[in-house]
């Protein structure tokens, strides 16, 4: 039995699936052997399979996870997991917040912007972004951070932020200010 | 089984059972959508909807499975409805039957995995798949990407297993022609990009 290119070309993906008879794949494998057109083909296609199934071809934008469960927490029964969630960071808060005073009464944090204000009603374990060169912290969907270099963005904690001397933004996380 | 325990009202551990397949429900939704801000949305969606349906879920199937079949009905739908008014782009009206027949032949034996530690790489790797007809971009993501096997990928989409091999070859064979000339030599690790968008060698 003999197998010219077209036949090898149809059978490649079936071939490097291992879904062909193993007759006919000792014959491709012959025909492969003295043939470097189909030897490219096959190689290259393998390149493909290997390098799209590389776990680093699953790219998410930032924050997806975050703004995903945010949803799922809306759409829970009961919003159990949210009541769950505030106490935790209301008791984070009330820890951060004791640390915080204790700091200051020491030296207050220094403010990356002499003008900004601190947010104090913003949940302190909340998954906020900071970039290096800013001076304020956002959620992860914020459009302003956008505008910013991507290259120089960190997921911190509201905690963590306003520690580094970070302040909220007044877009992203009005709620949270008017409620302070 | 976590399954069964979300189902019996332990409803915060559906957490843990959707965390591995996050980025597996956008990459779908991302392969028929080509938005990344659709994807997310449809995503969410997907996900929302399984969790409202998880008693539904027969235990015969893989959950990844149907998850992913929810996530492409979801993303189809939404695509009828954006693009009702717009015609397909031809790719997407490509004759399935006939034999593909490779167009280029460089030789291009192996390719270090550090290859995809570069942005403009894994950018180009994308384009070409956006490039690809939806029927067989949807293919080659749920079987090569996202690991479904045949079955399961016809299962998913709707369609036969024997459609799924023939979309699967034509897809596979079209990304190597594509980006065997870069991957070949050209893209160097040093070398400038030779890649030209919008040019397609099928």
């Amino acid at each position: 039995m003999v197998v010219n290119c077209e036949e090898v070309w149809r059978e490649v993906s079936n071939y490097l699936d291992g879904e062909v008879d193993p007759t006919l794949r000792v014959v491709i494998d012959e025909h492969i052997r003295g043939c470097k057109r189909c030897t490219a083909v096959l190689d290259g296609t393998r390149n493909v399979i290997q390098l799209y199934g590389d776990e680093r071809m699953l790219e998410v934008p930032l924050g997806y996870s975050q703004r995903l469960h945010r949803r799922l927490d809306q759409s829970m029964p009961g919003n159990r997991r949210s009541f769950l969630g505030w106490m935790v960071a209301a008791a984070a808060a009330c820890l951060v917040f004791g640390t915080i005073e204790v700091a200051r009464s020491f030296s207050g944090p220094e403010l990356r912007s002499e003008h900004a204000q601190l947010g104090t009603g913003v949940p302190p374990n909340m998954m906020v972004v900071v970039a290096e060169d800013g001076k304020l912290f956002h959620l992860a969907a914020c459009t302003l951070i956008h505008e910013k270099n991507h290259n120089k963005l960190r997921t911190v904690t509201a905690a963590e932020a306003s520690r580094e001397g970070y302040t909220p933004c007044v877009r992203c996380l009005k709620k949270y200010l008017e409620h302070a | 089984m976590l399954i069964r325990r979300v189902r019996d009202g332990e409803h915060e551990l559906f957490y843990d059972l959707i965390r591995p397949y996050e980025r597996r429900v956008y990459a779908a939704a991302l392969a028929i959508l080509r938005n990344e801000t659709d994807a997310e949305d449809v995503a969410q969606e997907a996900i929302l909807k399984a969790f409202k349906h998880i008693r539904q879920f027969r235990a015969e199937a893989r959950f990844s499975t149907w998850l992913i079949q929810i996530t492409v009905n979801e993303a189809r739908m939404r695509r009828r409805k954006a693009h009702a008014n717009i015609m397909e782009p031809i790719a997407d009206r490509q004759d399935e039957e006939g034999n593909y027949t490779p167009r280029d032949f460089a030789d291009w034996r192996e390719i270090p995995s550090e290859t995809l530690e570069r942005n403009e790489i894994r950018q180009k790797l994308a384009e070409a798949l956006a490039g690809l007809g939806q029927i067989y971009r949807e293919v080659f993501v749920l079987r090569d990407m996202q690991q479904l096997s045949i079955e399961e990928t016809a299962k998913a989409l709707g369609i036969s297993t024997a459609s799924v091999k023939t979309r699967l070859l034509r897809a596979r064979l079209m990304l190597r022609d594509l980006l065997a000339p870069g991957l070949g030599g050209a893209w160097s690790m040093t070398g400038k990009l030779s890649f030209v968008k919008g040019t397609k060698p099928w």
